[in-house]
């Protein structure tokens, strides 16, 4: 069965940012840019059904500025077959790429969807969701095991309390979380072998999907700071601390 | 403006993080009804009736939502949703997988985790693992929120004599079962709604180790929690995680043992009121969000705390 991945560029994970001066944003002008995190578990899991002989081909996309070309190469490189690049400079909101996702989704019918459960830049964990609602699919959201047998794939996924376990007929879509795998490195000789591969670039145009907007960023601004704390000497200091100055025990 | 907020529930109790998004609700003003769907959930309905400022509770009981699959929920809540002006539901792991649903149904963005009020129609919610704080305006026609628990003080439990009015309306989309769940067992306080939290990282060394956590957790009250390295490497179960992929807590004290600080970590702990950092290593990152800090080997400095306190 085929199936798509979809990935985002995002700022590094280590990398602090920083709060522009005008509050439009953050800054990531000259800042190392990167997958997601989940996306990366989510191509992991796709090449995991590939070597199992479940998967046969994976269609990695990703919709971003020309740049997130990069993140594709490497999902290929990581043994993606092939990928899809839908441009686009402005900053989505996750509907219009869940909108833009059906597009491509519609195109390459894939049997299973899996994407990362959120992005570590927006923090919204929205676009596999809204992906499902508008290709009326199930959902296995926060997936920390994936079954397929058959027609469904049973999904495990991590709850507040627990773990629960959900079936769902396929097609269906999944979202990662971070106990799913843990993603190998990409291998120089692979790394090469990913530029010959093919990647395709549509547009939101061409996909025939409005990518109009009901949210609006007003500011962006730092979290208020916190005022330095002090550092104690033995327990015994800190206990009182806690009793008489800070009065939380 | 009349809002909607949906009911977080396991069929048999009201979960407290419902309080939290009934505040968030009277602060954007307005009538505010619940949504109770499950399946054999009156008590939960009885409680959601009682709830402060909750107008009217409206009860869907079928057993195609006894799990809460978002499949069959998310059409429910959309076609009710359509009358109201604001559809707000907590930001726990089901109201995460079934908000977004509906959003997309009503073709509506959603605002996720929101912190504040700023008006009907402006919120704050933080981005980049909480680094920045984005005030977002929605021009929706019903505005889709997920509302952060810690972000606002829930309201009364008591107090409220809403009328209970039943849902006829039963989706099953067919495409989704509930196949089992595996719950964690614990008797401490729930971790997002503990007064004080204690979480151990990389540091405790292995599990056994958390014992001792969990007896100073004991004598304060307290729950335990743990940082994303402490659940990889198998010390505690993940429902335990505090974090940007855990859980956000603020409570009034948090103490960090053998936990270095990472940003993805902060990211879930750092509105506490006062942060306890204990570790050895005095360069740890977080010792620069640390309220009090001390430098010691937690294996001795946890036994003393828990024989002072």
């Amino acid at each position: 069965m085929k199936v798509l991945v979809a990935v985002k560029r995002v700022v590094d994970y280590n990398v602090k940012v920083r709060v522009k001066a005008d509050n439009s944003g953050v800054d990531l002008a000259n800042v190392k840019m990167s997958m997601n995190p989940f996306c990366e578990i989510a191509v992991e899991e796709a090449v995991r059904l590939k070597e199992k002989g479940v998967a046969t081909e994976i269609v990695v996309v990703s919709v971003g500025p020309s740049t997130a070309q990069e993140q594709l190469r490497t999902a290929l490189a990581l043994g993606a077959d092939r990928a899809i690049l839908v441009e686009s400079a402005e900053d989505l909101t996750s509907l219009a790429v869940a909108k833009l996702l059906k597009a491509v989704v519609d195109k390459e019918q894939p049997q299973l969807v899996i994407l990362g459960k959120q992005a570590i830049d927006s923090d919204n964990n929205q676009t596999g969701q809204m992906l499902a609602a508008l290709s009326s699919y199930g959902q296995g959201t926060f997936a920390s095991k994936v079954e397929i047998s058959g027609d469904s794939v049973a999904v495990t996924r991590e709850i507040d309390g627990g773990a629960q376990t959900v079936s769902l007929k396929l097609p269906a879509i999944v979202t990662t979380d971070l106990r799913l795998n843990e993603p190998r490195y990409a291998s120089l000789p692979n790394i090469m072998k990913a530029k010959k591969k093919p990647l395709e670039v549509l547009t939101p145009d061409a996909l025939g999907v409005s990518t109009a907007s009901t949210n609006k960023t007003v500011k962006v601004e730092a979290p208020a700071a916190r005022s330095a704390g002090i550092k104690v000497k033995s327990v015994a200091e800190l206990v009182e601390k806690l009793k008489n100055e800070a009065k939380v025990i | 403006m009349t809002i909607l907020v949906i009911a977080e529930h396991d069929n048999k109790v009201l979960a407290p993080a419902t309080l939290n998004t009934v505040a968030a609700a009277a602060k954007i003003g307005g009538d505010i009804h619940v949504l109770v769907a499950g399946q054999g959930a009156g008590a939960v309905a009885e409680a959601a009736a009682k709830v402060a400022g909750v107008a009217k509770v409206l009860v869907a009981d079928n057993a195609a939502y006894a799990h809460q699959l978002p499949e069959n929920v998310a059409p429910l809540v959309a076609e009710l949703g359509k009358g109201y002006s604001h559809i707000l539901a907590a930001a726990t792991s089901n109201g995460k997988n079934i908000l977004p649903r509906v959003a997309a149904a009503l073709d509506v963005d959603q605002i996720s985790e929101i912190i504040s009020v700023e008006s009907a129609d402006t919120f704050k919610r933080p981005i980049y693992a909480g680094n920045a704080i984005a005030t977002v305006q929605s021009n929706a026609s019903v505005k889709v929120i997920t509302v952060r628990a810690t972000g606002f003080d829930p309201v009364a439990a008591e107090g409220g004599s809403a009328a209970v009015e039943a849902v006829a309306a039963a989706h099953n989309a067919g495409i989704s079962s509930f196949v089992g769940e595996e719950l964690a067992k614990s008797d401490r306080p729930e971790l997002t709604a503990a007064k004080i939290v204690v979480s151990g990282g990389r540091g405790m060394q292995n599990g056994d180790n958390f014992k001792h956590l969990y007896a100073l957790a004991d004598k304060l009250g307290a729950a335990v929690g743990a940082s994303r390295a402490a659940v990889d490497a198998g010390f505690v179960p993940n429902d335990m995680q505090v974090g940007q992929t855990g859980k956000i807590v603020a409570p009034q004290l948090y103490i960090a043992v053998g936990i270095s600080g990472a940003i993805q970590h902060l990211a879930g702990m750092k509105d506490s009121k006062v942060i306890v950092a204990i570790n050895k290593d005095e360069e740890a990152p977080i010792f620069q969000v640390a309220d009090y800090g001390l430098v010691a080997d937690l294996f001795e400095a946890i036994p003393e705390l828990e024989k002072l306190v």
